[in-house]
């Protein structure tokens, strides 16, 4: 089976771990994080917010769909402390948190805590930060919120 | 007139083309369906149609896999497929890998709204490894307690090894047919009473919780209300055990307990061998093999006929199947009995 840490590309060699490729559909989505904000899909005609890239509202099914800022406030749905090493670019990241983030817009997203996984309680007020993995791409990763708001 | 459904799977060989590789001439249905664990429920919905409008006479379903190859680790057979293009290779970016982080995530959340523990959930693990160790066919064959439960190495918390289903390298086949062409087989026939389906839709938006709250409960009401029969007439369960959540959820959503108590409902081994209500006679995915949905169901059909040898439940005249795919996205509810309907 191929392992994805081998391809040959000098980004992935240096960083180790896969990095997302953006395309045509999620370019809005990429180009914000890069410059710290969480750019989201939303419906024109009734408002939902929706995460990843959809081709109609998931809601009233209109086909008018923009991209807007959200406001990077959420709270701690759930998360999982990942031991098994699956991707050999996270052998020295284990045990490492993978989380579902409910956003203030009402959407529930798969991101990473930056805190000690004694410090993660569901439910808790999250507020995103980015983390440039390559000069060209970057991950939001939630901090934990100082205030609830 | 023979026709055969193929459950689609990650395997390229399981394409209508596999036909071909079986040298099967003349069918007269053919297909490769695919909605993951709950497949079979819709081979056998879709079969039995067929049959009832005398396109075919018989149906074969079919599942196989070899997940497992002398090169990888059971861990990666399912999770090292290339990185999906654009957002959907977030989840990899961020070392999600397979299915085992969603349904730890899962499993966390049902704990914090409900107070379940890893023990609870450590309980159907021993159980069915109970169950497995009167199957000749099951893979784990040694006594598992509580204890190696707990000191079980976490995959991804809260789920231990022991939390969560083998990989298998197999091949399992049912033959459908009408119920006059049974009678006259070598196998006992066994009835499909009642079929239900439900796919609660999307995970990704907070006002809905389909971890939580799964397609069990429609799917459920459906194969009851279609077979005419109550949940207290079940006398055996066949629950698809992806990870030992799974059957905690789909009691809970099946109604045998309210939502939350799936806890304290099987934390007294109640379906394990002696216990009030049989569940997972074979040892289940957790601790026989995982064959996707075609393990609770055929382990179903065995008990319906009455041939679980050793593992054999008692009462068996109604033996209820269920399904589950994705992120608990897909149901599917199956109701046997050897009895004609």
């Amino acid at each position: 089976m191929t392992e994805i840490g081998s391809t040959p590309m000098a980004v992935e060699v240096e960083y180790g771990k896969p990095v997302p490729a953006p395309d045509e559909a999620s370019r809005p989505f990429f180009e914000g994080t890069l410059r710290g904000e969480i750019m989201l899909q939303r419906c024109r005609a009734c408002g939902f917010w929706m995460w990843p890239v959809r081709v109609r509202c998931i809601d009233c099914f209109s086909d008018d769909l923009t991209w807007d800022a959200a406001s990077g406030m959420g709270t701690l749905y759930s998360f999982t402390i990942v031991h098994q090493v699956v991707h050999s670019g996270f052998a020295n990241d284990v045990p490492y948190n993978v989380a579902m983030v409910d956003l203030r817009e009402g959407v529930r997203i798969v991101a990473s805590v930056t805190a000690a996984a004694a410090d993660l309680r569901i439910g808790m007020p999250l507020l995103a930060a980015f983390d440039h993995i390559t000069d060209t791409v970057a991950l939001p990763r939630f901090r934990p919120a100082t205030t609830g708001s | 007139m023979i026709g055969l459904l193929i459950n689609g799977n990650l395997s390229p060989e399981m394409e209508p083309n596999l036909q071909l590789s079986l040298g099967f001439h003349d069918l007269t249905l053919l297909n490769t369906m695919s909605a993951y664990g709950s497949t079979p429920a819709t081979m056998l919905q879709y079969a039995a149609a067929a049959i009832a409008e005398g396109q075919v006479d018989v149906v074969v379903l079919l599942y196989a896999d070899a997940p497992l190859q002398p090169q990888g680790s059971a861990g990666g057979s399912y999770a090292t497929q290339l990185p999906p293009e654009g957002m959907n290779g977030l989840p990899n970016a961020y070392g999600f890998y397979g299915a085992n982080p969603g349904y730890a995530m899962a499993t966390r959340r049902h704990m914090h709204l409900y107070g379940t523990t890893s023990e609870q959930l450590g309980a159907i693990a021993v159980s069915q490894r109970r169950w497995a160790l009167m199957n000749e066919k099951a893979q784990m064959r040694k006594p598992l307690t509580l204890e190696d439960h707990q000191q079980s190495r976490f995959i991804t918390e809260p789920l231990h090894l022991f939390d969560c289903c083998l990989v298998s390298n197999g091949a399992i086949a049912l033959v459908v047919t009408s119920p006059e062409r049974a009678r006259h087989l070598r196998q006992p026939p066994v009835y499909v009473l009642g079929v239900g389906q439900a796919a609660p839709g999307d995970s990704h938006r907070s006002d809905r919780e389909p971890l939580v709250h799964t397609g069990a409960k429609a799917a459920g009401q459906q194969a009851l209300r279609t077979a005419g029969v109550q949940l207290e007439d079940i006398d055996v369960l066949e629950l698809y055990d992806c990870y030992t959540y799974t059957v905690l959820v789909t009691l809970e959503d099946y109604g045998f307990c309210a939502k939350g108590e799936g806890g304290a409902f099987v934390e007294d081994g109640k379906l394990g061998p002696g216990g009030a209500l049989p569940t997972n006679t074979g040892g289940g995915q957790l601790s026989s093999f995982y064959m996707w949905g075609f393990t609770p169901l055929s382990e179903g059909v065995i008990q319906a006929r009455g041939q679980g040898g050793l593992r054999q439940v008692d009462e068996h005249d109604l033996v209820l199947v269920s399904g589950n795919g994705g992120y608990l996205n897909y149901h599917s509810t199956v109701i046997l009995s050897p009895h004609v309907p």
